[in-house]
């Protein structure tokens, strides 16, 4: 789960934040609140997760609950997993 | 239309006729036809001539018979024949039939409180040689330039900035406040301009500069009191309004038609271009003269409703395509003519455009910019109805789908589910108390884009409030005003000349010498839509339902009743087509970024990488990479090099645009 968490970090500072979150993101920051994502932030991350975890996700999935945090992404993804296994 | 510039010298020392004539000849193309300089002891006035009235006379600088008033004048005063009438029956005698002189004649009978009876979108100077006196004045809504500034012992001013580098020791610096301001508002609050010391005259002010005392004073501002006391006002009259505005737009329209030259008309394919040149039409014996623009990418293409309304309209249409590659092409010479960085291309296509009005031979087009302020026809409108009407009842659920509404033309908006759409416009609870709830969710989008600043310039804006800087601007009534006013108080403050009619308008028009009218823009229009009330603008969700009215039988009926669709050209898509640009490589570079000190390098890297890979896609991502492209392009051209030959005059690959 680190591996994924770190990765997830990745993701979201370089494409979002471009390298410019200076340690100022936690895994509990809202995206939407901090006004890191939108309307296609959404896009860029469902494609970023279906390519990288070889998932895929349903349009009722896309909801800020999975998908507005780096903690909520990291459930989300077990979630998705032990769905899958 | 024209180019003015001028030095007042505040020692005794005569103004140079050198120097006058390399501030005139920057701005040549706004007046390629005739070029004039005159100098009175410490005043040197100049003028560069775009010929539209009176062909034959109507040489500038213009005097009276004395020579104790001079003039130097860009611009038209659409009511000069009525103006000059009335002069010649208070016994002015006239020596042309200009609407120069008519503005001189009209100085003499009234002094500075001349503007007042000027219909028109002027930028003029006037020196009182008798008084020691320079009289300038910019027109109610800013449709033509006007800046300045005071160096080296002199006052200078210019219609472009670039006329006002032409002299030598005038800094040349960026303003890190104002950079700020646009990252957050998409203008600099005028009299603020991108560069340190240049000033802006805003809109509706003069200024008078006597004995180096320079001051300037508002003569006209927008007031949305009456339209804010008829909220909801059930007994409104709509038939009555409807009348009282098309009769209105008719006479705008009529006057907005003389010229000695002919008139033609930009023809978008949307609601307002339409009805102008219908409008236009009603005084044409022979067929209008029309131009458009077309896209090759299909999501900003409407070549489908200009066919109709150019069938519909029977005039006789020219068009040009816009593609990709043509965008970037032109694009450093956009910012040349800009002058300041922009957040989108949507200028480059318009600029493409005046160079076919140009190659037709045409000066003088008809637009239709001003309708969607006047008569609230922007989704930010629609937008803030709606948040607001969310906010009363936040738990509805029904109500935030309406949010499905909003900006059809967005597919990755269209494309989020109820829950995401609903978190996009949350409505804060501050926000609904703040008199700039409207444009909150622009503004602090567009914020975002500050992360690409230097850490040398974040600290240098770190204590800096926009929002605050904008607010000591308000009227005074501001506050008092209903909502829906507000933000088109917002919108035709500032947007409007700071962006639509000066990157979007007067700049890329005239850098084909191509004067633009704007009928919704005759301020007799203005006034009256300032009355009408907002929800007979906006009728519930219907935007411009009151000029949809007026339009009823003039345009084709699928152009009165399609969504509005906001003119957009593609923006960083355009910059990495086929083999990398020349220019985008340099000024992107990270050794360029470093020594130009603005944006942070690696970040501007990763930014670049990812268009590359085509995967920035958002309106986020394109504003930066545009608005950091056309800062690095404002740096080059104008403070690196602000020589007589501009940067992209050297970068050009191969021809011009082809206009096919």
């Amino acid at each position: 789960m680190q591996n994924i968490e770190q990765e997830l970090r990745r993701f979201v500072v370089d494409n979002f934040l471009f390298g410019q979150a200076n340690g100022h993101l936690s895994n509990s920051d809202s995206f939407l609140d901090k006004g890191i994502i939108d309307s296609t932030g959404v896009l860029e991350l469902v494609v970023f997760l279906e390519e990288t975890y070889r998932i895929k996700i349903q349009d009722r999935e896309l909801v800020p609950d999975n998908l507005d945090s780096i903690n909520n992404l990291v459930r989300f993804l077990e979630r998705k997993r032990q769905l899958t296994a | 239309m024209c180019g003015i510039a001028g030095i007042l010298n505040f020692n005794e020392k005569r103004a140079d006729p050198v120097l006058l004539a390399r501030m005139a000849e920057r701005i040549r193309h706004r007046g390629p036809d005739d070029f004039g300089i005159y100098t009175d002891k410490q005043m040197g006035l100049a003028h560069t001539r775009l010929s539209i009235i009176d062909l034959g006379a109507g040489q500038q600088p213009m005097h009276n018979e004395d020579k104790s008033l001079s003039i130097t004048f860009n611009g038209e005063i659409f009511n000069y024949l009525e103006l000059r009438r009335d002069l010649v029956r208070k016994g002015h005698k006239f020596r042309t039939r200009s609407d120069t002189e008519v503005i001189l004649r009209l100085y003499e009978e009234k002094g500075e409180e001349c503007v007042q009876d000027l219909n028109g979108q002027w930028a003029f100077a006037i020196w009182d040689s008798k008084r020691e006196r320079l009289f300038l004045s910019r027109d109610r809504l800013g449709v033509r330039p006007l800046f300045y500034t005071v160096a080296e012992g002199a006052f200078v001013f210019g219609s472009e900035i670039k006329s006002i580098f032409a002299l030598p020791n005038i800094s040349r610096e960026i303003d890190p406040v104002a950079l700020d301001q646009i990252f957050t508002f998409w203008v600099s609050i005028s009299p603020r301009t991108i560069f340190k010391n240049i000033l802006e005259l805003p809109p509706g002010h003069s200024l008078t500069v006597h004995r180096k005392q320079v001051a300037a004073q508002q003569y006209w501002h927008l007031d949305y009191a009456e339209g804010s006391k008829n909220v909801g006002n059930a007994a409104a009259h709509e038939e009555q309004y409807v009348g009282e505005l098309l009769d209105l737009l008719i006479d705008a329209t009529r006057i907005r038609l003389r010229s000695d030259v002919p008139v033609g008309a930009y023809v978008s394919g949307g609601l307002d271009s339409s009805l102008v040149t219908a409008l236009a039409k009603k005084f044409c014996n022979s067929p209008l003269k029309t131009f458009s623009i077309t896209f090759d990418d299909a999501e900003f293409d409407e070549s489908s409703y200009q066919n109709e309304v150019i069938h519909f309209l029977e005039t006789d249409h020219q068009e040009v395509r816009c593609s990709y590659e043509d965008i970037s092409h032109v694009f450093p010479a956009v910012i040349w003519h800009t002058e300041k960085p922009i957040l989108r291309t949507a200028p480059a296509p318009l600029y493409i455009l005046s160079g076919l009005v140009q190659e037709h031979g045409y000066k003088v087009v008809l637009t239709g910019e001003g309708a969607d302020e006047m008569f609230g026809g922007y989704d930010i409108f629609k937008e803030a109805k709606i948040r607001r009407f969310c906010a009363a009842h936040p738990q509805s659920t029904t109500r935030p789908l309406l949010f499905r509404r909003l900006y059809p033309y967005q597919q990755y908006l269209q494309g989020q589910s109820d829950a995401y759409l609903r978190a996009f416009f949350q409505v804060w609870p501050d926000e609904l108390k703040s008199d700039f709830f409207s444009h909150l969710p622009r503004w602090e989008l567009t914020s975002k884009l500050k992360l690409f600043f230097s850490e040398e310039i974040k600290s240098q804006v770190r204590s800096h409030d926009g929002y605050a800087d904008l607010r000591s601007t308000l009227p005074p009534s501001y506050s008092v005003w209903d909502g829906f006013c507000q933000a088109q108080y917002l919108e035709t403050a500032h947007l409007l000349p700071g962006y639509i009619l000066s990157s979007q308008g007067d700049r890329v028009a005239m850098a084909h010498s191509v004067e633009g009218r704007f009928p919704f823009l005759d301020y007799r229009v203005v006034e009256f839509a300032a009355g009408i009330p907002p929800h007979l603008k906006m009728k519930v969700l219907n935007e411009k339902y009151l000029l949809k009215r007026c339009a009823d039988g003039l345009v084709p009926p699928s152009t009165r009743n399609r969504p509005k669709q906001p003119y957009r050209a593609p923006d960083g898509k355009s910059f990495f087509q086929g083999s990398q640009l020349e220019y985008v490589d340099a000024l992107l570079s990270a050794d360029r970024i470093q020594q130009d000190g603005l944006f942070d390098s690696l970040a501007v890297k990763s930014l670049v990488q990812k268009f590359r890979q085509g995967r920035a896609i958002g309106v986020r991502d394109n504003m930066a990479l545009i608005g950091i492209l056309s800062t690095q392009l404002v740096v080059e051209q104008f403070v690196r090099n602000c020589g007589g030959k501009p940067f992209y005059a050297e970068h050009r690959a191969g021809t011009a645009p082809v206009c096919r």
